[in-house]
């Protein structure tokens, strides 16, 4: 793989197992989702599968910033967040491919799912409902009286649904625990953010409602990291929400059947080669001395071997008995939770 | 050891595609997200970026070559220090199996006339014999049970616009500020997209949210909430976790209001999977069925009827009355006509139920109270003992619940069947303002005994 042009020094406050950890969690989603995008080449995955390769330090920086009791919800390009949210690799890749040993049993696929366990809610199909649903789900803490937060992700192109400023505004008015995260990849689809608005400024957006936010570099994991505790701290003090737009990049086209004639294949190459969030890190391990290049090399093998075996998993698990077809249409038991 | 690069699936119908262009040769070195080959799916020309690293062996499918199946070898990549002569050892690929075939369908609830028990109805009275009863309209039965139920629990809110300091738009909510405070009676602003998400999140988050709609109407703006992410998330997460909660304010036609504030939404949600249905006539019912919705586990679409709320009804003084879902209420016997229907319709088949009578034609009135789950076994019991059935609700023809049921009833009674089932439904126009017409346009208890005489042959 090319190297940085400019090698980047390591920033004080992460210790070595921190940046070590970063690294490992972001080559995990990336390898993770290499290994989706050639199981759908196989025929393995179906429907619409969306990759997160190039936005791994997103989710790794904001999860750094979480503690127990967090919450989570994003859209249908949910791996990375499920993965990061320390969710089974191979529950999750079952899922992609349908199986009895997938998160949902085989019944939400790629875009729909959910752990109650890791307080992952979802993988949500609409662009932008999750939005509401997050502020709901820190309602939720706010109502029980606890110090939990949400953190809600949505990407460029949601930022542009009504309902997302209907959730600011009543964020703000009932000091919701919300961390609202855009996830700004500069498409939606194929169209870039610069044909679907005129104020591309995302987070000042947050300003008519009162809202604080800052703009984020999407490609640093620490530096995502950084504004994740800031917001959280907000959030946490009862100040209510806070808006982080993180620039970020999908290499990838938007799901696996888009040809992505919408953007030159030199744009691409370039936020590879000189903004990569994983080389990022691997560069400030190697050049703080952090870690040899075996280091390294032993860290890709174990990743690979987590995947190969989520792999393996996700198709030798069965496919859901028939059965299935008919259950968990409706709850006959109140899930009861103390207040 | 040297892996077969296979012919990937670009999109989800792609069975086969073009090789349109190579743009390795063997030999060439390639690192992962590297592009080896164009090539063209049914949809579009798509870049195949190589996943792998390592030095491009062989290339076994010639650019150009059509029909290319997926998941057939079109070229054999080989690791470090391997060389072309490896090629034949080539791995037969990671997992050729592909997806098991398709599996038959599970077998649909068997809704064969035969074999299935010959269908009882259900006729438990709904509260013991000699309970006092009080005269209470529905408005503040439903008041009371939204009271009661937040005594109860704790994690029980209700939100909506003007449910709080205003008491509610059309004063269901009286007085449940003042005893529970505005951290669990919430206004909110005119946003209904908005609040019903967040009280669908504040449902997979725990609590039980009941959410006020000024109207039905006004839901539309939100029905993919209500829908997509209340109705669907329990399956969509193998069980995991659904939306605890309750949908509910004034539905279906209130009087002069015209197209935009008068329609009768039943039908629309009755037919969603995962939504369960309730629209009540009687005061009774409301409380009895209010109390079981907020406790359901479920998302439930209230229905209320703004010229029901001041209608008075027995009520039984019981401490915990509830009414179960899927449970019809017989209110007359009679063996001539199987009269059914449900919310505000029951105005109009207790009225045609009393002027046939005059005339000697003896109805059956069923009340099913609650459209998901429905109570199709009361309503097929007494259809197979009168052989006539008349289904009267106030919403558009098409698509109607009656149509649902008179459907249900060919396939499960046509042989006691002695006429045609006739449906009474609003029109099948956008409601109007003009008072003539608004008459029109709903249905009436003379269409009703008109219906009642045409399958009766009177
Ligand atoms: C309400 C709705 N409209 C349209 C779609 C189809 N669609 C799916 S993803 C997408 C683009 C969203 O882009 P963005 O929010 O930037 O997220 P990204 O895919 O970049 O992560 C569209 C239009 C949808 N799923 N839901
Ligand atoms: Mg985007």
């Amino acid at each position: 793989m090319a190297t940085r042009k400019t090698a980047a020094k390591a920033k004080p406050n992460v210790s070595k197992e921190d940046l070590l950890q970063y690294y490992r969690d972001m080559l995990l989603i990336r390898r993770f989702e290499e290994k989706a995008g050639q199981l759908y080449g196989m025929g393995l995955i179906g429907g619409f599968c969306h990759l997160y390769i190039g936005q791994e330090a997103v989710v790794v920086g904001l999860e750094a910033a979480a503690k127990d009791g967090d919450k989570r919800i994003t859209s249908y390009r949910d791996h990375g967040h499920m993965l990061a949210c320390g969710m089974d690799p191979k529950g999750v890749m079952a899922e992609l491919t349908g199986r009895e040993g997938g998160y949902s049993k085989g019944k939400g696929g790629s875009m729909h799912m959910f752990s109650k366990e890791k307080d992952f809610y979802g993988g949500h199909g609409i662009v932008a409902a999750q939005v509401p649903l997050g502020a709901g789900l820190a309602f939720a803490d706010k109502y029980k009286g606890n110090d939990n937060v949400t953190f809600t992700y949505f990407g460029d192109g949601a930022a542009n649904q009504g309902q997302v400023y209907e959730t600011y505004n009543m964020a703000e008015l009932w000091n919701l625990p919300v961390v609202f995260v855009i996830e700004n990849n500069q498409y939606a689809m194929g169209t870039s953010t610069q044909r679907s608005t005129h104020s591309p400024s995302y987070w000042e957006r947050g300003a008519a409602y009162g809202i604080k936010g800052e703009e984020v570099d999407g490609m640093d994991v620490l530096a995502v990291k950084a504004a994740g505790e800031k917001a959280v701290a907000q959030c946490r003090a009862g100040k209510g929400p806070y808006i982080l737009e993180v620039k970020t990049y999908r290499y990838r086209g938007h799901s696996m059947s888009d040809p992505a004639k919408y953007r030159t294949r030199d744009e691409v190459q370039k936020m590879r080669e000189e903004r990569d969030a994983i080389e990022h890190v691997r560069q400030m391990l190697l050049t703080g001395k952090h870690a040899s290049e075996d280091d390294l090399k032993a860290i890709d093998k174990d990743i690979k071997n987590i995947v190969n075996e989520s792999a393996e998993f996700a198709k030798e698990s069965p496919e859901p008995a028939l059965e299935e077809l008919w259950t968990d249409i409706y709850a006959d038991e109140i899930p009861q939770e103390a207040v | 050891m040297a892996t077969e690069i296979l012919m990937p699936a670009l999109s989800p119908t792609m069975e086969e595609g073009t090789l349109a262009k190579w743009l390795v040769k063997e030999g060439d070195t390639v690192s992962s997200g590297d592009i080896l080959a164009e090539i063209e799916t049914d949809k579009a020309t798509m870049e195949f970026e190589a996943v792998d690293e390592g030095t491009i062996g062989k290339i076994m499918v010639a650019e150009g070559t059509e029909g290319v199946k997926v998941n057939s070898p079109i070229a054999v990549l080989l690791e470090d220090g391997e060389s072309a002569d490896d090629v034949a050892s080539a791995a037969p690929a990671q997992a050729q199996e592909a997806a098991p075939a398709e599996a038959p369908a599970a077998a649909a609830p068997a809704q064969v006339a035969d074999d299935t028990p010959a269908p009882q109805s259900n006729a438990s009275p709904d509260w013991p014999e000699g309970t006092e009863m009080v005269q209470t309209t529905v408005r503040e039965a439903l008041r009371d049970a939204m009271a009661e139920e937040m005594r109860r629990d704790e994690t029980v809110f209700l939100m909506g616009e003007e449910v709080a300091e205003y008491q509610g738009a059309y004063k269901i909510s009286q007085g449940l500020l003042d005893e529970f405070g505005a951290k669990r009676v919430i206004d909110t602003p005119i946003t209904e997209h908005g609040f019903t998400g967040i009280g669908v999140g504040a449902a997979f988050g725990g609590l039980k949210p009941i959410v006020e709609f000024m109207t039905f109407n006004f839901a539309m703006q939100a029905i993919d909430q209500i829908i997509n992410s209340a109705a669907k998330t329990l399956y969509m997460s193998g069980g995991q976790m659904g939306a605890p909660m309750v949908f509910r304010g004034p539905n279906g036609a209130a009087a002069r209001v015209g197209a935009q504030h008068s329609q009768d939404y039943a039908a629309w949600y009755a037919s969603i999977p995962g939504l369960k249905v309730v629209m009540p006539y009687s005061a009774s019912d409301a409380k009895g069925l209010m109390k079981t919705a907020i406790r359901d586990p479920n998302p439930v679409i209230f229905l209320e009827n703004e010229i029901l709320y001041g209608k008075s009804f027995d009520v039984p003084k019981l401490d915990d009355f509830t009414v179960p879902f899927g449970k019809a209420r017989i209110w007359r016997e009679g063996g001539d006509v199987t009269l059914v229907s449900w919310g505000i319709g029951m105005t109009y088949a207790m009225e045609a139920a009393e002027k046939l009578a005059e005339e000697g034609i003896d109805a059956e009135i069923i009340d099913l109270r609650t459209l998901r789950p429905v109570d199709y076994d009361t309503v097929l019991a007494s259809v197979m003992k009168t052989n006539r059935c008349v289904i009267v609700e106030e919403g558009f023809p098409v698509a109607s619940f009656s149509d649902h049921m008179a459907s249900t009833i060919m396939q499960r009674a046509f042989d006691y069947l002695d006429a045609p089932v006739v449906t009474c439904t609003g029109k099948d126009v956008p409601m109007p303002y003009a008072a003539n017409l608004e008459k029109l346009a709903l249905t009436s208890t003379a269409e009703v005994i008109e219906a009642v005489k045409s399958v009766t042959y009177r």
